[in-house]
């Protein structure tokens, strides 16, 4: 059985929201009243889901099979999937910060924008953002070193800072190009950008591999050259092309297990 | 203040000799009483403890809960925090943190648990007032804080110059100055040279520019220490600490206090008690796990305990804490900022260091135990055996030396291991193999009693850190501090030991001065805690020519002498112990 979640919000939000109870699993099994009646934040104040978005729901059926559909913009909204383990969720439009973080299973795709921290931490299923993203894509929380550990991300447009902090399994791709430090002290898996960085990638990288087809603006002094490549695999993940390909980050290891890949023009 | 009577439950006791005996404690306006009056049972709570265990309140005399060094913990580890918060009630603040809570959140923890009193460890004299203000904020808690002066410059000067006199004239003015409670010696002499990015790594190795010795410093502090009558002995680091082999120095510093005669001089009242509930020691080795490593290197590390057991078993004038090791995470911090600067060595994870002016220095590093790491394994079989292989539980103290070697929230799972081999087998089913290889846990069969557990969990830290003329005891005219726990010893079977974690990680009720403060962990009060600290009187001749050192010497302070005692105005119910009144003061030898 097949079941279909429909969030459709009802005014512009002023003060986020932090709704981490929007969650297919949460959602699987439930009637419209009780999603409803779920609690979300909106600074102090304990609110009703309700309160904000109309809810409908179409058929009933286990997590794995429920799907959460919501039409209109969310950029209001934070925590959109949270821990989520497993189920599906489609944003049609932008969504707001920590969008999928601690992600453990199932997928969440948005069609729009999403803001920053989405995928922190996460430790699997799939995260699709179609368009552009902020900073801080599936890194680490504030002063932890363990990143995103598993799953794969993609990004449609451009991430901006830090994308991959802390980076220790799973994937990371970019279509577009990322801002500074990108891979900041990725320890492992992989992160593939096919535009440009800015600063310091690959800053304090220890392990994994990072490759950019692009440019970096200011390439890091403490990686040092390891020979070329012809169609290196980052991980389980095979891209094409001739690459220079460099080791680090020197700056804190004297043996960094770290990979990172330049596309030769 | 409404009277109590805890009713029909089986009362552990061990500085009254009461071993499971089923008895009824009475309560009349916070303090334990013998009985009471039918006027005054009238109006008496009452709590039905049939088939539970009733001990005195939990009492714990090493913990690092409040200063400078434990904000530093809060302030570098926001992923500490994020995931343990602590919603507000109607009654209680909020709070958030897993291994260095808020203070709100540690008076609730610790009292949910039991707890009614606990010390703070290491309080930098600089950082005193920060210290008392994080005590002040503590809720329920009785506190009080150990000083450190193990790397003092007037301390090391006068000490140099064979001066104990002025040295303990110092001390006491010290301690009544920041409001201190008792003695912090911290790898003695190795900080001071920490601030030339150097350590000291024996006993007899004179340190820069003080010229003076590990071995100096603890016998002349522990001089002081009875000279002034003090309530605890001094409290010991040991040089070394977390170097393999260290077991060696340790016991050669718990040697130097060896002959001592124990003096506790306070003035106060001592409730009765059917044994001594006066300190036997003259030295109280912290964290005693951390300085019995052996081996020489990491790759021939091993346990060193049953060492530094044998030695505390052949002695009477040491105690010992243990500083288990639960694993999970922790926050190593310390006043010994060389070890914090070994442990970034090891893991180059974010640390932090400071110096401490002219008085000692500090560090805090993020730390996380795993039972699949060979070095963490024996310490976890080190903690235990420290407490197992010593045969006496009076010389015995448990501890984590929270947040270093584990979290105060993790004394169940401690307790559960002292008392069920099973737990121990279990656990060491999921270690590295030097677990057991390169300690002695797994041929030892000792499980505690639960007598036994009171005793290492509040009767000696009480009788040890001299709070016992009032906690660790349910003795007439103790504080009516008292713990429930929903265990029945007479169906206690220790293969069951997540039973005992249970009974022991929420109390039944936690009673504060007479009052229920907490039932199966929800806070029901919050009262304000008592602040203790000792005022010890010495001659006034002496003082005089000490307070003239201090003032010529205080321009290399960064602040003024004004601004440098902490007023009694900053501590909520301080309680002034007396020590060494004016007719035995020290004069001039």
């Amino acid at each position: 059985m097949m079941a279909e979640v429909l969030l459709r919000p009802k005014d512009k939000i002023g003060i986020m929201l932090e709704a981490e109870v929007i969650r297919a699993d949460n959602f699987a099994q439930k009637r419209a009243e009780e999603i409803e009646k779920l609690h979300v934040w909106q600074g102090p104040a304990k609110l009703l889901l309700g309160d904000f978005f109309d809810v409908d729901v179409r058929g009933s059926g286990p997590a794995e099979e429920t799907t959460v559909l919501i039409e209109g913009d969310v950029t209001r909204v934070k925590r959109i999937g949270q821990g989520m383990k497993a189920g599906r969720i489609e944003i049609f439009g932008s969504a707001g910060m920590h969008l999928g973080a601690e992600m453990a299973g199932g997928s969440i795709v948005v069609h729009g924008d999403a803001g920053a921290w989405g995928g922190m931490e996460m430790k699997g299923g799939v995260l699709q953002i179609l368009g552009d993203a902020g900073d801080h894509i599936g890194s680490a929380y504030r002063g932890s070193w363990r990143g995103m550990s598993g799953g794969q991300i993609t990004i449609g447009g451009n991430a901006r800072s830090q994308l991959g902090g802390g980076l220790v399994g799973g994937r990371i791709v970019v279509e577009g190009s990322v801002q500074n430090f990108c891979g900041i002290r990725q320890g492992g898996g992989a992160i593939l950008v096919k535009g440009s960085a800015r600063r310091g990638a690959g800053a304090e990288m220890t392990g994994g591999a990072l490759a950019v087809l692009g440019t970096i603006e200011q390439f890091l002094p403490s990686f040092v050259e390891a020979g070329t490549e012809e169609n290196p695999k980052l991980g389980d993940l095979q891209i094409e092309g001739r690459f220079a390909k460099f080791t680090g980050d020197y700056a804190v290891s004297k043996n960094p297990k770290g990979l990172l890949y330049l596309r030769e023009a | 203040m409404a009277n109590l009577i805890i009713r029909n439950g089986y009362v552990f006791d061990p500085l009254n000799d009461i071993n499971g005996d089923v008895k009824d404690i009475f309560i009349r306006n916070g303090k334990v009483v013998s009985d009471l009056s039918g006027a005054d049972r009238k109006d008496a709570k009452v709590i039905d403890a049939t088939g539970k265990t009733v001990m005195p309140g939990g009492v714990d005399s090493h913990s690092h809960v409040a200063g400078a060094k434990v904000n530093a913990g809060r302030l570098m580890r926001p992923e500490d925090h994020y995931k343990s918060v602590r919603p507000k009630t109607a009654l209680t603040h909020s709070g958030s943190g897993y291994s260095v809570p808020s203070v709100y959140k540690q008076g609730y923890d610790y009292a949910a648990m039991g707890y009614t009193t606990v010390f703070e460890a290491a309080m930098p004299p600089l950082e005193a007032r920060h210290t008392h203000e994080e005590m002040r904020a503590t809720p329920i808690l009785d506190m009080g804080a150990y000083m450190v002066l193990g790397n003092n410059w007037f301390i090391m000067r006068y000490l140099r110059d064979g001066d104990v006199e002025k040295a303990a004239a110092y001390t006491a003015w010290m301690l009544r100055t920041h409001k201190g409670y008792g003695i912090k010696c911290v790898n003695p002499a190795g900080v001071e040279n920490w601030g030339w990015a150097q350590n000291v790594h024996s006993l007899d190795e004179p340190n820069i520019h003080f010229e003076i010795t590990a071995r100096e410093m603890i016998r002349g502090l522990g001089e002081v220490n009875e000279l002034l009558g003090l309530p605890n002995s001094l409290h010991l680091h040991a040089n070394n600490l977390g170097h393999p082999g260290n077991w060696e120095i340790t016991c050669d510093s718990l040697q130097i206090l060896d002959g001592l005669e124990p003096r506790n001089k306070t003035d106060v009242q001592w409730a009765e008690t059917k044994m001594n509930a006066r300190r036997r020691q003259t030295v109280y080795l912290a964290h005693a796990q951390f300085s019995s490593f052996g081996g020489t290197s990491w790759r021939d590390f091993c346990s060193g305990a049953k060492s530094v057991a044998d030695y505390v078993n052949k002695v009477d004038h040491v105690v010992i804490d243990n500083g288990a090791v639960p694993f999970g995470p922790g926050t190593a911090m310390t006043g010994d900022g060389p070890a914090i600067h070994d442990l970034y060595m090891l893991s180059g994870q974010k640390w932090s260091n400071t110096d401490v002016e002219l008085e000692c220095g500090s560090g805090v590093i993020p730390w996380l135990y795993l039972k699949s790491s060979p070095i963490n394994s024996v310490q976890w079989a080190m903690g235990l055996e420290l407490l197992l292989l010593i045969k006496d539980p009076w010389k015995t103290i448990m501890t984590t030396d929270h947040p270093n070697g584990g979290l105060f929230v993790q004394y169940p799972d401690v307790i559960a291991w002292l008392m069920s081999r099973k737990a121990r087998e279990e656990t060491m089913k999921g270690c590295h193999a030097w677990a057991s290889a390169r300690s002695s846990l797994a041929g030892i069969d000792r499980e505690m009693s639960l007598s036994e557990i009171a005793i290492v969990t509040r009767a000696n830290q009480a009788r040890t850190i001299g709070m016992a003329n009032r906690k660790g005891h349910l003795g007439a005219g103790a504080d009516g501090d008292v713990a429930v726990y929903d265990l029945d010893p007479t169906r206690l079977d220790v293969n069951d030991y997540a039973k005992i974690k249970t009974a022991f990680s929420r109390a039944e009720y936690t009673v504060k001065d007479g009052e229920i403060i907490a039932h199966k962990g929800e806070i029901l009060q919050v009262p304000d805690g008592r602040r203790f600290y000792s005022a010890p009187f010495v001659d006034e001749t002496v003082e005089k020519e000490m307070l003239a050192d201090v003032k010529e010497w205080f321009k290399y302070y960064t602040i003024g002498i004004a601004n440098y005692p902490v007023p009694e105005k900053y501590l909520k119910n301080p309680v002034a112990i007396q020590a060494n009144k004016p007719l035995e003061a020290i004069v001039r030898r």
